[in-house]
């Protein structure tokens, strides 16, 4: 499983939401790589998931891409929340 | 031997910005292939940004010397980007100590006073780093005391600037759990404030209703390329076409090489930020690390697009009203006898957008578009003042586009004048 973390500049928010995502994932027991990236390059870049805050999954999402959208970029529990009902129960 | 440590090892950024990211990983107990993998990949990132300095050096030039045979004066590209990518090949080393040292400070203020933030925009402690460096050379301070002031400042920066936000922080998120720390928290104070006493908070942004395509902006090496590219073809219309293709282009067409230019200029940058973007992958989360075992109760200090979300329609009218300062200002800078400060999507995107969104929490609308006009005056006029503190860093044709790399700067470079 590969999750890909997207913010507009791919420096700042995604790098620190993909910190809390990897600690999401080693809580929920989610076997799997999570890496960040700007808007651009995420979409020449293959993941099962794509997370970040809604303005940037409305650009991303295609109707193939399985996105996340994030309000609460830094609440731990948010994310853990929307793993848990996109990956675990999805 | 110690020739060989200090000047060959010490001496080269890429090593350098490696032993510390070795350093990093080993105190975290990681495994042999992280640790290996972690410090190549860190080297490989310093390699890579300065690989991109090359790409956009060259574009950067032939802006350059198209504004001036046009207008007569200098016009500089404001990108944090470009002019640390630059600047590695004078002050590398001396950056990569200052971040790091500075991380250090951090971690102690955080532990020892009440402010207990803890600065984790990685890129943004590089960038300042790097302007501290730059400064206090260009004033004639080296070696191990410009290492020591440069580290102590940074440290003092992360710690103080998060701080001075987090009242108006605080209205935004609903909460004291997290901070802002971005190195544009002067234009977000001053828009804070101006919202809380001109502002009126009943009327908020997110009452009103704004078109969603302006959406595309957040994608910043679009939002690069385009501005360059409008930039370069407007000046390169009134460069006219035999300056360019005589002198410059070497035959080819002035509009198609203008925008060939624009969009190499764009393509550096974004080679630059994919370096950046390795070099602090492993230092941070180290950083991050050590801070939360050391310093109880640590708050976060985030880059500045955590508060987007929590008001999307400031976003947008905050950017415009920022973007629409900058324009003006480019106007109003030569009356100054200053140099001419070409306005960039990227940085009023960004900051512009962030101090809408504090204009709004303590003003809405009015606090919203007030605020951020007042942003986009400041990152147009502090920019251009900072130049001649830069020294000969100074001369490249760009300049740190952010409100506190402008005020930190040019407070320093005047008072070590004073010596």
């Amino acid at each position: 499983m590969k999750i890909l973390v997207v913010c507009g500049n791919g420096l700042g928010s995604s790098f620190m939401m993909s910190l809390n995502v990897q600690k999401a994932m080693k809580e929920l027991n989610i076997e799997g790589t999570c890496s960040h990236t700007d808007l651009a390059s995420s979409k020449s870049e293959q993941a099962d998931y794509y997370i970040g805050s809604p303005e940037i999954m409305d650009q991303l999402n295609d109707g193939k891409r399985k996105v996340i959208s994030l309000v609460n970029m830094f609440s731990l529990d948010e994310i853990k929340k929307a793993l848990t009902t996109h990956i675990l129960e999805g | 031997m110690l020739h060989l440590i200090m000047n060959d090892i010490l001496g080269t950024p890429a090593i350098l910005v490696g032993l510390f990211a070795l350093i990093g990983l080993l105190l975290q107990k990681k495994g042999i292939a992280d640790v290996v993998s972690g410090t190549l990949k860190t080297v490989m990132g310093f390699i890579i940004l300065s690989a991109g300095a090359t790409v956009l050096t060259g574009a950067l030039d032939l802006f350059g010397q198209m504004f001036e045979h046009a207008f007569h004066i200098k016009g500089i590209i404001p990108n944090n980007e470009a002019i640390v990518a630059l600047a590695q090949k004078t002050f590398g080393a001396e950056t990569a100590m200052i971040m790091v040292f500075g991380m250090v400070v951090n971690i102690i203020l955080a532990r020892f006073t009440k402010f207990k933030f803890i600065f984790l925009t990685g890129h943004h402690t590089m960038f300042m780093a790097c302007m501290l460096a730059a400064v206090l050379s260009a004033s004639g301070i080296e070696g191990v005391t410009l290492v020591i002031i440069g580290s102590i400042i940074l440290g003092a920066l992360m710690v103080f600037m998060p701080a001075l936000l987090q009242p108006y922080t605080r209205q935004i998120t609903g909460s004291d759990d997290v901070a802002i720390g971005h190195f544009g928290s002067i234009g977000y104070f001053v828009s804070g404030t101006i919202g809380k006493y001109f502002g009126n908070k009943e009327k908020s942004t997110e009452e009103i209703k704004v078109p969603k395509s302006l959406g595309f902006l957040r994608d910043s090496s679009v939002a690069l390329a385009l501005t360059m590219a409008l930039m370069f073809i407007v000046v390169a219309c009134f460069t006219g076409p035999t300056f360019i293709e005589e002198k410059l282009s070497g035959g080819t067409n002035f509009i198609v090489f203008s925008l060939t230019q624009a969009i190499t200029f764009a393509g550096g940058v974004f080679i630059v930020l994919a370096g950046v973007r390795m070099v602090i992958a492993e230092i941070v989360p180290a950083f991050k690390g050590i801070a939360d075992k050391v310093v109880p109760n640590a708050k976060p200090a985030l880059d500045c697009p955590i508060v987007f979300p929590f008001a999307p329609n400031a976003v947008i009218v905050g950017f415009l009203a920022s973007f629409v300062a900058g324009v003006i200002s480019m106007f109003l800078l030569p009356v100054f006898g200053l140099a001419v400060i070409v306005p960039g999507l990227v940085p009023h995107f960004f900051t512009g957008a962030a101090a809408g969104v504090f204009g709004n929490a303590t003003g809405g609308r009015r606090g919203a578009i007030l605020g951020s006009l007042a942003n986009g005056l400041i990152i147009s006029f502090l920019p251009a003042l900072l130049l001649p503190v830069l020294g000969s860093l100074g001369f490249n044709g760009t300049t740190f586009g952010d409100a506190d790399f402008g005020i930190v700067g040019i407070l320093l470079g005047n008072l070590l004048k004073l010596f």
